[in-house]
């Protein structure tokens, strides 16, 4: 399991205006294409330097291509980037602020405490 | 040498820019009060005439990344650009750039590290929210050179709570050793109370007002040995998922000193969350 490559793939996703609108329209496709293209890339060098190690579980590209906030939650993806990419890629199908609260609500039956975090 | 003119901590609420620039059916009900007290909060920084600003705040994973993730970082360099695509996205917040006071991040560094501090540095930093929403609040027209200060409240492992208010009073011994005639306000912003991406958040309060209630005293009591009695890196995971953002509030408490009351304070309970705003006069009260 890691964390991190979950939070490198919200990172990277939220931050490309067109990386944004690909998920939100193939996710299964997105990530698959991700997983194999981005996800050893070295963020702040060049293409040579790639990372040699990293991939996801079955649970978590299930995750991601289903664009279940909830199973990233109780993975620990860091909620700061999930619901920041979710906000971006779903809230203009809603009224004001009723993503955000439909969005709470579906992790009702979750309690404290969360799971960890950390990377 | 430089003179510590105004300590000011505040919420930072992206929201604030919006709700208050919008007319009309877009403006939200509860935008004419926000504005009002954040009109007379100002007040206590122009009061000030502060030369330099001294900004403490916290990257929201925007250029700060988990594969090189610093726990203090100063940022030195003559310009800053700020607000990130992200941040106009959601936020409405528009594109900035704030002049660097190059000198004093200068002496912060290495006053900080000669004081234990293994501060991190930044030549090239684009700020987020954390910095520019205080600018847009207190200091409209972002005109005074500024000094980031970068803590990780955000990626654990942090810092615990003892440490930024270590750090807090070394900052205030730093700026008034900085050999200089400058008149320096430090900033700092944080959060009461916060959920973000969890269950509790976007309620009608913030996630926990006990919580809220009890901070809000510990601030403009100054009373940071109540505050770290209670508060450590395991119990601000109970009023919220993102309450770790406290430590930069009690950060400002260090660098107003122990049992220094606030000169200003005043809050506004908001849904999701609640705002707070304090300011310190160090030199004494110039209003």
């Amino acid at each position: 399991m890691s964390r991190y490559l979950l939070d490198k793939f919200l990172f990277t996703v939220d931050r490309d205006p067109e990386l944004t609108e690909r998920y939100r329209e193939d996710p299964a496709g997105t990530v698959t294409w991700w997983e194999a293209e981005m996800a050893n890339t070295l963020l702040n060098s060049t293409a040579a330097e790639r990372t040699t190690w990293l991939a996801f579980d079955d649970d978590e590209r299930r995750a991601l291509a289903e664009h279940d906030h909830v199973a990233l939650f109780t993975m620990g993806a860091h909620p700061f980037l999930t619901l920041t990419l979710f906000i971006a890629m779903f809230e203009r199908d809603h009224g004001p602020m009723e993503y955000q609260r439909a969005y709470a609500r579906a992790m009702d039956h979750l309690s404290m405490p969360y799971p960890d975090i950390s990377t | 040498m430089a003179e510590l003119v105004a300590v000011v901590a505040s919420t930072h609420h992206p929201f604030y820019y919006r709700a208050s620039t919008s007319t009309g059916a877009d403006r939200p009900p509860f935008a004419d009060e926000w504005v009002a007290k954040i009109e007379r909060f100002r007040e206590t920084l122009t009061a000030a005439r502060p030369d330099v600003l001294v900004m403490v705040g916290s990257d929201h994973f925007h250029q700060l990344w988990l594969d090189n993730m610093p726990q203090f970082l100063v940022g030195k360099a003559p310009f800053f650009d700020a607000n990130w695509h992200n941040e106009e996205r959601e936020f409405g917040l528009p594109r900035m750039t704030l002049r660097g006071e190059e000198e004093l991040a200068a002496h912060l560094l290495r006053d900080g590290l000669d004081r234990d501090f293994d501060l991190a540095f930044s030549n090239e930093l684009r700020i987020d929210h954390s910095i520019t929403c205080p600018i847009i609040t207190l200091r409209p027209e972002a005109d005074l050179p500024i000094v980031p200060v970068y803590t990780n409240i955000f990626a654990p492992p942090m810092p615990r709570p003892q440490r930024f208010v270590a750090l807090g009073q070394a900052l205030r011994e730093m700026v008034e050793s900085w050999d200089s005639d400058k008149r320096v306000a430090v900033i700092g912003t944080g959060h009461l109370s916060l959920e973000l991406g969890g269950p509790r958040q976007f309620g009608e309060h913030g996630p926990d007002p006990e919580f809220d209630r009890k901070a809000v005293g510990w601030i403009a009591n100054g009373d940071i040995e109540g505050c770290l009695a209670e508060v450590t890196l395991d119990s601000l995971h109970h009023p919220g998922n993102a309450t770790h953002g406290f430590m930069d509030f009690m950060l400002m408490m260090g660098v107003a000193g122990a049992g220094q009351k606030a000169d200003h304070v005043d809050t506004l309970d908001l849904f999701h969350t609640m705002e707070a705003y304090f300011t310190w006069y160090p030199q004494g009260d110039p209003r």
